[in-house]
């Protein structure tokens, strides 16, 4: 069964902290990775790669650029898992 | 011989010690340590060590994760990690000197690089494939990725360099800051070295070379040169770094001083790829050089922290050099081999064995050589065993050998500050 979005969101929030420091509460849909969480582009595939790992999915480098915001990413992984 | 003595503003000072070993997380630590007499020698617990020759291993007393954050141990290699540790460690104890960041330079040494980071992401790349490679891998792998780190963490502008000549790289970075500060280059600069290779690949690669000491039923006492029974030095890791500056700048600030980096002495051997030169021909050149840059006198040389590394050639390779650069003065040095506790940290021995070289001018106090029960009828020195012997007072010189593979010796010449 495919997990939540609430489950995906604490799932990725997991894998920002462990790769940047960043408190997994201040990781929230409405938050942009680069201006608002302040994350470079090789955290980001790291989070991208440590992601697809996590929730068995795949998301190809052109669709990794439409990700602004945790949001975008969690509705990505539940559409691309479910 | 006379020199005119150098400006304040070119003679290099050391005013910051910082070191993660396996004798102790810091410098103080480690130095206690080696006073005593203690190895930092341990069977190895890992499973693939039943598959190599070798079962020992000098690994740091304190690792890296109970110091520093996650996120920053994941962004680095092991290698870096000691780097930062050590880094930290000496920019405090030199009182977190105000400088200029582009009159702030920093050197720091591998040997090796980040193998251990690179051998895992093949190991990734094999089992799971190129998109399972993480971003950091190349950055983290890099041989200059340790002083780059330690660039970033001091903010460093003054140049960050790398240099890598096997065992010597560590002194060589000693020797490339002490240039670069009296160039005009830097007024600070954050030198040394660091080395994390306990990984069964350098492991096999070393003990296939036959340069590694089999006692695998004694670790603690494998480590042993000079002794008779000696057979092959122990793989350390860990990391030293000095902070070094203009003796200008550390009076102006009122920095505590420990001992004046008065010369250096570098040579290469062009005998063989990893063979030392059996009468140490190069060896002795490098040392007389250094004596020489120092504006010194074989005489004036109270104590050689040596390279000694436990291998059968290569220690009386080195007290022939001995001999042949101070001549009879050899006779008044009082010799310690260090790596007898530390074992063998490659690129941060002469890092760390720089940081002991000090303490010992600092502290007035030669370490010991432990494991030295039969010496060896081919060591004609004054070799210190069992117990710290007392340094006299006055102006010291003291000398910490480095040699490395490809035919590298870097001798660091030292001089006792007074103030």
């Amino acid at each position: 069964m495919a997990a939540s979005e609430q489950e995906i969101l604490e799932g990725l929030a997991e894998i920002v902290n462990e790769e940047t420091g960043i408190a997994t509460g201040d990781v929230q849909p409405e938050k942009s990775f680069t201006d608002d969480l302040d994350i470079d582009s090789l955290s980001m595939m790291t989070i991208v790669v440590n992601a697809e790992e996590k929730f068995g999915v795949r998301i190809p480098d052109d669709d990794v650029k439409g990700l602004s915001t945790v949001g975008d990413a969690v509705s990505y992984i539940a559409k691309a898992s479910a | 011989m006379t020199q005119t003595p150098l400006p304040d503003s070119q003679r290099v000072v050391v005013t910051g010690l910082g070191a993660t070993t396996p004798l102790g997380g810091d410098v103080p630590t480690t130095w206690s340590a080696m006073l005593a007499g203690r190895s930092g020698v341990k069977l190895l617990t890992q499973e693939w060590v039943e598959t190599l020759p070798v079962h020992i291993a000098a690994p740091v007393a304190v690792e890296p994760s109970e110091v520093l954050p996650v996120p920053l141990q994941k962004r680095t290699d092991r290698g870096s990690q000691f780097a930062l540790i050590a880094a930290r460690e000496a920019w405090a104890d030199a009182g977190s000197p105000e400088v200029d960041p582009e009159r702030l330079g920093v050197v720091v040494a591998s040997g090796i690089g980040g193998v251990t980071t690179l051998l895992a992401a093949y190991d990734t790349l094999k089992e799971r494939g190129a998109r399972r490679v993480l971003p950091m891998t190349v950055p983290m792998l890099m041989p200059n990725g340790p002083a780059a780190q330690v660039g970033l963490e001091l903010v460093a502008r003054a140049g960050v360099h790398t240099p890598v000549s096997a065992c010597s790289s560590g002194a060589e970075a000693v020797a490339y800051a002490m240039d670069m500060i009296r160039s005009g280059r830097a007024d600070v600069v954050a030198a040394g070295g660091t080395e994390a290779a306990i990984h069964p690949l350098p492991l096999a690669g070393f003990a296939a070379m036959q340069a590694l000491s089999l006692r695998n039923d004694e670790p603690e006492r494998a480590s042993r040169p000079y002794d008779k029974g000696r057979d092959g030095f122990v793989l350390g890791e860990g990391a030293g770094i000095l902070i070094l500056e203009t003796l200008a700048h550390a009076r102006a600030r009122g920095a505590r001083i420990y001992a004046e980096v008065a010369g250096s002495g570098i040579s290469a051997d062009a005998h063989h790829i990893a063979q030392p030169d059996p009468v140490g021909a190069g060896a002795s050149r490098a040392m007389a050089k250094a004596v020489e840059s120092a504006g010194g006198t074989p005489s004036e040389v109270v104590h050689i922290n040596a390279h000694a590394t436990s291998t059968p050639v290569g220690d009386v390779a080195e007290v022939a050099a001995i001999r042949k650069a101070l001549g009879d003065a050899a006779d008044g040095v009082l010799v310690s081999a260090t790596k007898s506790m530390t074992g063998h940290l490659l690129g941060a021995a002469g890092a760390v064995e720089s940081i002991a070289t000090v303490l010992a001018l600092h502290e007035r106090t030669a370490p010991p050589t432990a494991n030295l029960e039969d010496l060896d009828d081919d060591v004609h020195l004054d070799v210190v065993r069992g117990e710290p012997r007392p340094l006299p007072a006055g102006d010291l010189l003291a000398l910490n050998n480095s040699f490395g593979f490809g035919g590298h010796n870097v001798a660091l010449a030292f001089r006792s500050y007074s103030a």
